[in-house]
């Protein structure tokens, strides 16, 4: 009994911690006035106008998507091809040509960043959303991999043949019969990358000078220190992010084809 | 097929990934190395920039920082996480884990940025832990919480607990129940069933989880900036300042392969515990 009572004690002490900031957040979101501070004297949606209103945040928030998107179909598609390469087919120094494909996992965003600026500085490519694009393509690229490769079993590659007696062309094989079966896997990687894209600060921040993703426009923002502007953008990000979670559980984890 | 057109199809497939990889992982990094080699203001090769890492009192010291941040909150959250992760997979009913996994991984959905501002509102002077405190008579001055090392260590945790709980339940979920039943059978009181049987089994998890917690917590940036302020220098910090401030890339360079030596470090020491592997 005592046991109970202490672990529903700490249990519900530590979900007060983990949404003591975000309820905070929200709260002061709906701030009527110019401080995110106590006394709360709400509701108002003024700061939501203004972020609505706000041509770099809703400009932020458009790149934001588009390089989510993009990149991630480009890792997904290239970690696809990779994984299915390895999978099927003997090739030489495949484990470490596998290990070099995996390794950015193991190398902070900040070092990944690092190096590309230098790079792009010396061959001259100008800081832009392409330029964190590539990078993004770089720190997702081996997750995706790593998802895809982990989900090649041999039964597929059973179907494969049994496609190719029947006809088929290779590039057949691979959008027909192989990417359809392994759908959950792509999906999987697909929404991860976008995830951690949409999430990402320090590779757009440090290749990206005009036009910008969101977290870098959320950063530019945190300048003028406690806003309710900023609560109110926050939160929206947290409202958009939620929505596509339910979407995946929905989507990935409801419909696993057997 | 001959087994020369599977294998140039095989590595048709694959050479994407890899060029990419190459092209814009491998060679970076290299001219980041190379980069690191050639100080502002010196003529040709020179390893000043390594050498000024450990004669720079300041450089140093955003290393020891560092270090001693991120050992603090890996331990930290694992002290917290590991109790709940236990009630989460043993006391509460079965068909409320999945939610109750959910709500406790709830605030990852807000963007990283983000959820370091939104402590900075708890933690600011004005801001709600203060002004609760002061209103209940607890406090009869604002304590200082944003800008201090406390304050970076709050947002790590918060961030850990999270990622810890979730690896640490998925561990503990693992073991077959028959270990602590086996255990009580032989007359261990749960006390030492845990220490004896279920602690030794749950290790390598906890390792696993202990590493991306170091690694992840001492590459980043944005934590230490927005709660710790520039009071006091992290290592991820002091590179961003060498890039920002003074466009000095070697130096950043320098220290990034500085702090990748860390994390390698690190690496090696937890090396028994993490072997990767895939089906």
């Amino acid at each position: 009994m005592m046991a109970r009572i202490a672990s529903t004690v700490y249990a519900a002490a530590i979900y007060g911690f983990i949404f003591l900031p975000v309820a905070v957040l929200v709260l002061f979101s709906f701030q009527g006035t110019l401080f995110p501070i106590p006394p709360f004297n709400g509701p108002s949606l003024r700061w939501y106008h203004a972020v609505l209103g706000d041509a770099r945040l809703t400009a932020g928030l458009t790149n934001s998507l588009v390089v989510a998107i993009v990149t991630s179909a480009i890792a997904t598609i290239l970690g696809f091809l990779a994984a299915w390469g390895f999978a099927r087919f003997h090739l030489p120094a495949s484990a470490l040509l596998r290990g070099l494909i995996t390794l950015p996992l193991t190398v902070s965003y900040l070092i990944i960043g690092m190096g590309l600026l230098i790079f792009f500085n010396w061959i001259g490519l100008p800081k832009s959303l392409m330029a964190a694009g590539i990078g993004h393509v770089v720190i997702n690229l081996p997750l995706c991999f790593a998802i895809i490769y982990s989900q090649m079993g041999d039964h597929q590659a059973n179907i494969e043949r049994a496609a190719r007696d029947l006809g088929a062309q290779e590039w057949q094989v691979l959008a027909l019969v192989t990417a359809p079966i392994l759908w959950p896997a792509l999906f999987a990687s697909f929404f991860l990358s976008m995830t951690f894209s949409w999430d990402e600060f320090v590779i757009a921040f440090l290749l990206t000078r005009f036009d910008t993703t969101l977290p870098v426009e959320i950063w530019n923002l945190l300048r003028a220190g406690l806003n309710p502007k900023t609560n109110a953008v926050g939160s929206l990000v947290f409202g958009i992010s939620i929505v596509l979670a339910i979407v995946f559980e929905l989507v990935a984890f409801r419909k696993r084809p057997q | 097929m001959s087994a020369a057109a599977q294998t140039r199809i095989g590595w048709a497939s694959v050479t994407p990934a890899l060029l990419w990889t190459l092209v814009f992982f491998v060679v970076p990094f290299a001219a980041m190395g190379v980069a690191s080699l050639f100080p502002e203001g010196a003529s040709g090769l020179s390893l000043a920039n390594y050498t000024q890492f450990f004669a720079n009192p300041s450089y140093w010291l955003a290393l020891v920082n560092s270090l001693e941040v991120t050992t603090l909150v890996t331990i930290i959250s694992i002290l917290l996480a590991y109790p709940f992760a236990w009630i989460l997979a043993f006391v509460v009913p079965e068909r409320w884990q999945r939610l109750a996994l959910m709500l406790a991984v709830l605030p990852f959905w807000t963007s990283y940025v983000v959820r370091s501002y939104s402590w900075l509102l708890v933690l600011a002077e004005k801001g709600a832990f203060n002004s609760a405190l002061l209103q209940s008579g607890l406090l009869s001055d604002p304590v200082q919480l944003a800008n201090t090392r406390a304050a970076t260590i709050i947002g790590f945790v918060h961030f850990f607990v999270m990622l810890l709980t979730l690896t640490i339940y998925a561990n503990l979920k693992q073991l077959s129940p028959n270990y602590r039943k086996a255990a009580a059978d032989l007359g261990a009181s749960p006390v030492q069933a845990f220490i004896h049987v279920i602690l030794p089994l749950t290790l390598p998890g906890i390792m696993v989880g202990a590493f991306l917690t170091f690694v992840l917590a001492i590459g980043d940036y944005i934590t230490p900036q927005i709660l710790g302020g520039n009071n006091e220098l992290l290592l991820p910090q002091l590179i961003m300042m060498q890039i920002g401030r003074r466009g000095d890339f070697a130096s950043a360079s320098a220290l990034s392969i500085i702090l990748m030596l860390v994390v390698s470090i690190a690496y090696l020491a937890c090396a028994r515990w993490l072997k990767i592997e895939r089906a």
